[in-house]
């Protein structure tokens, strides 16, 4: 692949919680155009950590980040380029901030720059695809959990991403709505990074699955292993990477 | 559970526009605040009164709200007159009652009930979001107006997150009580609210800042003109000049 296509890269990357615990230790990540990733890894591995970080939502405490192409390491940098990478929050509440779901839906194209009649039309279009016309003028924190997820997705959706960051975007799902993610996520055509403890799921909406162990990404040979071992009938409920 | 009972109705005052209602209701709410006789303070409860009948409010709902507010006045019925000063009324076994403390009770008592049923009428009536974006449309601060719709939205959560709390509490037998515990267990559970409300909104921060948000809020709503919304501001606007000649015009 050639470098211009590197959506993402990131070079000795280290992060450390103020208690001193290292979560992404000497981290080295190349993430290109198309390539649709699961992040698989038990819990504080540093996978939302990772996410965070490649949005600038963290600061590392060392090595360098390279998002399209441009260094970026300041907040300024990254404000730039945020919007071409759409991560999707764990919570849903958190991401769904405004009274109306429009209104949530319109705020990023909004903050694009783009007249009101142009968000509102963007916003539409997104709920519209997602199965979630009609929408509109629902109070947000009044959805259902599944609601708000899907919701919440548009609202990334809506910034016309380049690369999507899903964070366990199927937690507290039922059956359906985990249907339905998965439905739209395969036929969305968008480069993508999946966290997910969910491997039924992960190999539905992403290509290939990267295990994450000790603050590094274990890629390659350890996938195919990966892979293999959860191609029995109990594939999903079974999570033993060591 | 948190919640708004008068917001949805298909009543006459529901169908006014949100930012007529919301500066008739400050300007009469002003106006009544600052009344002081009692004519003109029996006038205002009845038109009050009569807005909440327009409003078609529910009864239950709306006497729950009032005895709320009524239980504090009650504290003033019983500070008021014995402290009051001026002329004696009479006597409750050796203690004096006196008149002014009798009439400013009973002042407070009735602007309260009116300028509280005139804003339950007039702004209870739409959904919070509505009247933060009418706010926006009255040209009150951005910030204010988001401080108030951000609040709102989650409040909700935080009452959720109170509730786990509790719920966590008394699934392992907590049961308040007058003791150190109880405090200790209260005083937790606050502070656990407190940084999960900080978290919580360091992480709404991150989405914005997701979403390309610089500092600048947009407001999606535009309102429509009519006929009716001017009508109800003439005839409410009489209302309150008729109000303050009856109080200052030496009628």
């Amino acid at each position: 692949m050639t470098e211009s296509k590197t959506l993402i890269h990131l070079e000795n990357v280290f992060f450390a919680y103020p208690d001193g615990r290292a979560v992404l230790n000497n981290l080295q990540f190349d993430f290109y155009k198309n390539d649709k990733i699961g992040l698989m890894g038990a819990n504080g591995t540093g996978k939302t950590t990772l996410f965070h970080v490649i949005m600038g939502l963290r600061k590392p405490d060392k090595g360098s980040i390279t998002l399209f192409g441009k260094p970026v390491s300041k907040e300024k940098h990254f404000a730039k380029v945020r919007h071409r990478i759409g991560l999707l929050f764990q919570d849903a509440d958190d991401q769904l901030f405004c009274p109306t779901v429009l209104e949530d839906v319109t705020f990023g194209p909004l903050n694009l720059g783009l007249s009101k009649k142009e968000a509102t039309r963007i916003a539409k279009e997104t709920l519209t695809s997602l199965g979630l016309a009609g929408y509109e003028e629902r109070i947000t924190h009044k959805l259902s959990g599944g609601e708000k997820r899907m919701v919440s997705l548009a609202t990334v959706l809506a910034m016309k991403p380049e690369a999507l960051l899903l964070d366990e975007p199927t937690t507290g799902l039922d059956d359906q709505t985990k249907a339905r993610l998965t439905e739209v996520l395969q036929v969305l055509d968008i480069s993508r990074i999946v966290i997910s403890h969910d491997f039924d799921f992960l190999s539905k909406v992403t290509e290939g699955v990267y295990l994450m162990e000790d603050g590094k990404i274990i890629t390659d040979a350890d996938i195919h292993v990966h892979q293999h071992v959860h191609a029995h009938a109990h594939g999903a409920h079974r999570h033993e990477h060591k | 559970m948190i919640n708004e009972p008068f917001a949805a109705g298909t009543s006459i005052i529901h169908k006014l526009g949100p930012r007529y209602r919301i500066v008739i209701a400050v300007l009469y709410a002003f106006i009544v605040a600052v009344s002081y006789q009692f004519p003109v303070l029996i006038l205002s409860l009845c038109i009050s009164a009569i807005m909440a009948v327009c409003a078609q409010l529910n009864f239950r709902a709306l006497v729950q709200r009032l005895l709320l507010v009524n239980v504090f006045i009650l504290f003033f019925w019983i500070v008021l007159p014995l402290t009051g000063g001026g002329d004696i009324q009479f006597y409750v076994g050796p203690l004096p009652v006196y008149k002014n403390g009798i009439l400013m009770s009973a002042r407070i008592t009735l602007k309260s009930n009116a300028i509280l049923l005139s804003l339950i009428s007039l702004i209870a009536t739409m959904p919070f979001s509505v009247a933060g974006q009418a706010l926006h449309a009255l040209k009150v601060s951005d910030k204010i107006v988001h401080l108030l719709l951000i609040s709102y939205r989650y409040i909700f959560v935080l009452e959720q997150e109170y509730r786990r709390l509790i719920t966590a509490a008394r699934i392992r037998g907590f049961k308040a009580g007058n003791n150190i515990h109880t405090l200790k267990t209260v005083a937790y559970l606050a502070g656990m609210l407190l940084v999960r409300a900080v978290r919580r909104a360091e992480r709404v921060h991150q989405a914005m800042l997701c979403r390309g948000f610089k500092g600048k809020y947009y407001c999606l709503a535009s309102f429509k003109p009519s006929y009716g919304n001017w009508i109800f501001t003439t005839f409410m606007a009489i209302i309150i000049i008729c109000l303050a000649v009856m109080e200052w015009g030496n009628i």
